[in-house]
């Protein structure tokens, strides 16, 4: 393998990432919740795709869409059931619900379609192309150029639009935005919306590179983009993107000196240095406690 | 009340008087900032906060809300690093000094939004702040030691004659959280004191207290500075309370001390009338 | 069971309407301390024998004295969590990770040193000063490891509030996991058996010896969480500003809990060890975490009691009812939520049994029917007058 080659793959991973640790940042952002379900939304959405296309043989368009909605239905859903009646709760006690919903998922799953994994199929039969006498992959260049239009879009919503505004007002102080008028639990289920609306590309994208679906592979590829999300900076959205490609292209790169083995380890040393150096993450701002 | 008469420290030049109780003069003063700011962002909370005080005083900041009162509680606690400005407490610089070396230094405090331990016991409350007092290792107390039986005799002894300031021996084994209010806001007193400080900062100790509670609290607090001999620098919205009990009071508008002096003096300055009710020619 | 509170006899005589009602004479009478340590003693050998003669009858099956073993276990599993999450308040999410470095340090050093104390597979099974010896000499020494793995994690982890704990300790319990399945083909010879597992453990774990651990664990918890170290953990829960600003040293305490907690995870860590005979990476996942972190939320968080009752129960359920088990985890999970959202402090909340309460209660006829009664006399002579 060249070294280009790894530096796409390293891309086209971090991307993922990037694409999951901004569903972690924008939940986290807005009411400080460590959203542990948001990985296994990205495993619903795999099945979802695998559902549509192997069970039911549909097209491979009309699974990208369905997971991309289920993904959506299903993080709107979690904040009612789950969180919406703890908004007033000690952190502790969400924080414990978060994991109850990402095991309940998880084993839910595993009652539903068994332990074994389930082989997506391909969404595209374009898999390579070339350009100027070298071979690109196809999926690479999507899932980069997916997460890039994702991420810009995310941000003319965060910073241009109306909820946008509201989002930052809720996230700034939840009080204070209802008083000003803002309705704080639309506003709260628009960002699980469009976090979730991203976990489902990032399960499209994930599928796309990797065909599988396990009912425990959330928790994994969750853990990793939130790690990506704190080194980043938590809160913040190009911090997010950055996080993801540290992360990938760290992976990568342990792979690539044949260490794959410690890939998880690495990731996670990575995480512990990165908060004893600068507890923030990379682009995040300090918070302080009134007193 | 104590002696009067007053005179300009000579132990600290500032623009602004400073009235140390004559009793108090020729020591060191135990609580001393100068020039003490800090900014938000670069917006002012805080500028130019100087203060001595003398180590049996009691003083009063007043100011209307917002005015940078607590925020000025969180400056001496070391809870916000001063942008500006020194804090010597009792000579000793408290630069780069964490919240809880300084109270080991001498600073306690109580807080404006009551801040008990809430799921423990009244007692235990007083416990923890008598800790730092206690010596026993970790094994002496996990196997039981004699030297541990003694030591939680003693404190137990010496939390209850605390909780007596108050009379509240009877509520030792009440839950704090279940504490009615002004219960709460003297245990957080009390809770300070077990800290056994040189300087006692209370954060509205009134607030919520009806006529009664507060003139019993204004006894007290006396009580307590002539007992523990020790200077109380106190917030309060209760005018009673701090014309009563205040030998100087400081009157604070956004972010800055306007007026210093002794209670009569500062309900007659027009600059604090004019902080409190607004110019008199907007009328 | 154990006595929980054992201050008691230190509180004040004077009682107002808060407190319990009035004995003979108008004060209320406790007991000394002595006689509440007697009482818990005997309650603990009286339970030890009844056990072991029930195992020696064979009233209690080989199968459900193995039962009782892994309760003993998750017992510690769970009361060792209950000091970082119920005590001091943090979520970490690695127990097993603490759970996997104690097993495998205790296998390994027992193993390693049979041969010195001259005992064999078999003979280490067998109650003898030397089994005993090495049997103590090796959970110690695998409380130590997990206590040092629970330093070097906690000493980062600490400084950041909760979410970034949770995360960290997760990662953490993973690193080890990792390390555990491959430090064999990066040292290049046999240690922990990689990922097939570490085989040939005696089985020095017994019904006996567990439940004397437990006793002393439960014991030391206690007297540890009942001093002004305990009060120190407790405050930093409570309100940790006021904490700091009451001079309570939050860094030192804060670790002091979590290490605790990590290092009686390696002692029940231990005793799985011994009690299982292998040790194989994959058992100490995440998963493994959540449920012995569901036994203490459903317990009560900050409950001995509650977390000793539902590591009983959550044991024995999966084991008692085979066809649970398939739905055991989706249980788990609906239950952890709905407790979180309709009572959140758990089903004991931070209630203590304490036998010691009890009897003084009796001995001051106080109970809680006769205090209705009393009330309700006091409010019909109201009435009359």
């Amino acid at each position: 393998m060249t070294f280009l080659t790894q530096v796409l793959n390293g891309l086209q991973l971090g991307s993922i990432y990037a694409l999951v640790a901004l569903g972690y940042t924008m939940v986290y952002g807005i009411i400080l919740l460590l959203n542990f379900a948001h990985g296994d939304i990205i495993m619903v959405g795999a099945y979802i795709s695998w559902i549509v296309m192997s069970k039911l043989g549909m097209s491979p368009v009309l699974a990208v869409i369905l997971s991309v909605l289920g993904c959506t239905a299903l993080g709107v859903l979690i904040d009612k059931v789950a969180y919406a009646p703890l908004r007033e709760a000690p952190r502790l006690s969400i924080l414990i619900t978060a994991i109850g919903v990402s095991y309940f998922l998880e084993n839910g799953s595993q009652l539903v379609f068994g332990a074994d994994a389930k082989v997506v199929p391909d969404y595209t039969s374009l898999s390579t192309f070339q350009v100027g006498g070298m071979t690109f992959s196809f999926t690479a260049i999507l899932t980069i150029a997916v997460t890039a239009i994702s991420t810009i879009v995310l941000n003319l919503l965060v910073q241009k639009t109306k909820l946008g505004k509201a989002m930052r007002a809720v996230s700034e102080d939840m009080g204070a935005a209802r008083l000003m008028g803002i309705n704080v639990n639309t506003t709260i289920s628009f960002t699980f919306a469009v976090g979730s609306a991203l976990a489902g590309i990032g399960a499209v994208l994930y599928s796309m590179a990797y065909h599988q679906a396990t009912p425990t592979m959330g928790i994994m590829l969750g853990t990793k983009a939130f790690v990506a999300a704190v080194l980043g900076g938590i809160g913040s959205i190009p911090g997010a993107v950055i996080g993801g490609l540290v992360v990938g292209f760290a992976e990568v790169a342990v792979s690539a000196i044949g260490l794959s083995v410690w890939q998880d380890a690495v990731v996670f040393l990575l995480l512990i240095i990165v908060l004893i150096v600068k507890p923030t993450g990379i682009l995040g701002r300090p918070m302080t406690e009134k007193v | 009340m104590p002696s009067d008469k007053r005179r300009r420290s000579v132990l600290v030049q500032m623009e602004t008087p400073n009235l140390i109780p004559e009793r108090d003069l020729g020591k060191k003063p135990i609580l001393e900032a100068h020039d003490l700011g800090i900014d938000f962002g670069g917006l002012t909370a805080v500028d130019d906060f100087n203060i001595a005080m003398g180590r049996t005083e009691i003083s009063g900041l007043i100011g209307p809300n917002g005015a940078g009162k607590t925020t000025i509680f969180n400056l001496l606690t070391n809870v916000y690093r001063p942008t500006r400005g020194t804090i010597l407490l009792d000579g000793y610089d408290t630069a780069g000094k964490s919240v809880i070396e300084v109270n080991k230094m001498g600073i306690a405090r109580t807080f404006q939004n009551i801040r008990l331990f809430d799921k423990m016991t009244v007692e235990e409350n007083v416990l923890v702040g008598l800790g730092n007092s206690m010596s026993t290792s970790l094994l002496t107390d996990v196997f039981r030691l004699p030297k541990h039986w003694r030591q939680e005799a003693e404190f137990h002894d010496r939390a209850l004659d605390l909780l007596g300031i108050f009379d509240m021996q009877g509520l030792a084994s009440t839950e704090a959280g279940n504490l009615p209010y002004g219960a709460q806001r003297r245990l957080e007193i009390i809770r300070a004191l077990a800290t056994n400080p040189k300087v006692l900062l209370l954060d509205e100790p009134a607030a919520g207290m009806n006529p009664n509670e507060t003139d019993e609290l204004m006894e007290n607090i006396q009580k307590i500075r002539d007992d523990f001999q020790i200077a109380i620098l106190l917030i309060e919205h209760d005018m009673s309370l701090v014309m009563g009990v205040c030998e100087v009071i400081g009157v604070l508008d956004y972010g800055r001390i306007i007026a210093k002096g002794t209670p009569e003096e500062i309900q007659n300055d027009p600059k604090v009338i004019e902080a409190y009710l607004g110019k008199q020619e907007a009328k | 069971m154990e006595d929980i509170d054992m201050t008691e006899g230190q509180r004040p005589t004077i009682k107002t309407g808060f407190g319990p009602g009035k004995g003979k004479g108008g004060v209320y009478r406790t007991l000394p301390m002595p006689a509440r340590y007697a009482i818990n003693a005997v309650l603990v050998v009286l339970f030890l024998v009844i056990g072991e003669a029930m195992i020696g009858n064979g009233v209690v099956s080989r199968y459900q004295t193995g039962v009782l073993e892994q309760i003993g276990i998750y017992i510690i599993m769970a009361v060792s969590l209950n000091i970082a999450t119920g005590y001091l308040g943090q979520l970490p999410l690695g127990h097993a990770g603490f759970m996997s470095v104690g097993g495998y340090s205790c296998a390994l050093f027992i193993m390693k040193n049979m041969d010195k104390f001259g005992l064999t597979l078999a003979t280490m099974s067998k109650v003898s000063p030397a089994s005993v010896m090495l049997f103590a000499l090796g959970l110690l020494f695998g409380g130590v490891c997990a206590a040092i793995c629970g330093l070097l994690i906690g000493i980062p982890a600490l400084r950041l509030k909760g979410d970034y704990l949770a995360i960290i300790t997760l990662g953490f319990a993973e690193i080890i996991r990792v390390v555990m399945l491959n430090i064999d083909s990066v040292l290049g010879f046999e240690l922990t058996g990689g990922a097939k597992g570490l085989t040939g453990i005696p089985g020095y774990t017994n019904f006996l010896n567990t439940f004397i651990v437990v006793a002393i664990v439960i014991f030391f918890i206690h007297t540890m969480m009942k001093s002004r170290h305990g009060r120190a953990i407790i405050a930093i829960r409570d309100n940790e500003i006021a904490a700091e600003s009451t001079g309570v040293n939050t860094t030192y305490y804060k670790t002091l809990a979590f290490v605790a907690s990590a290092f009686f995870a390696g002692i029940g860590g231990g005793l799985y060890a011994g009690c299982i005979g292998v040790m194989a990476p994959a058992k100490f996942g995440f998963m493994k975490s959540v449920e012995i972190l569901v036994m203490v939320v459903l317990g009560g968080m900050g409950s001995m009691l509650g977390s000793v009752l539902s590591a009983t129960v959550l044991t024995i359920l999966p084991e008692a009812l085979r066809a649970f088990a398939d739905y055991r985890m989706v249980v788990y999970s609906i239950v952890l939520i709905l407790v979180m959202i309709f009572r959140p402090q758990g089903l004991l909340g931070s209630y203590d049994f304490s036998m010691s309460r009890v009897i003084e209660r009796i001995m001051n006829r106080d109970f809680p029917w006769k205090k209705k009664r009393e009330a309700k006399e006091e409010v019909s002579a109201d009435a009359e007058r």
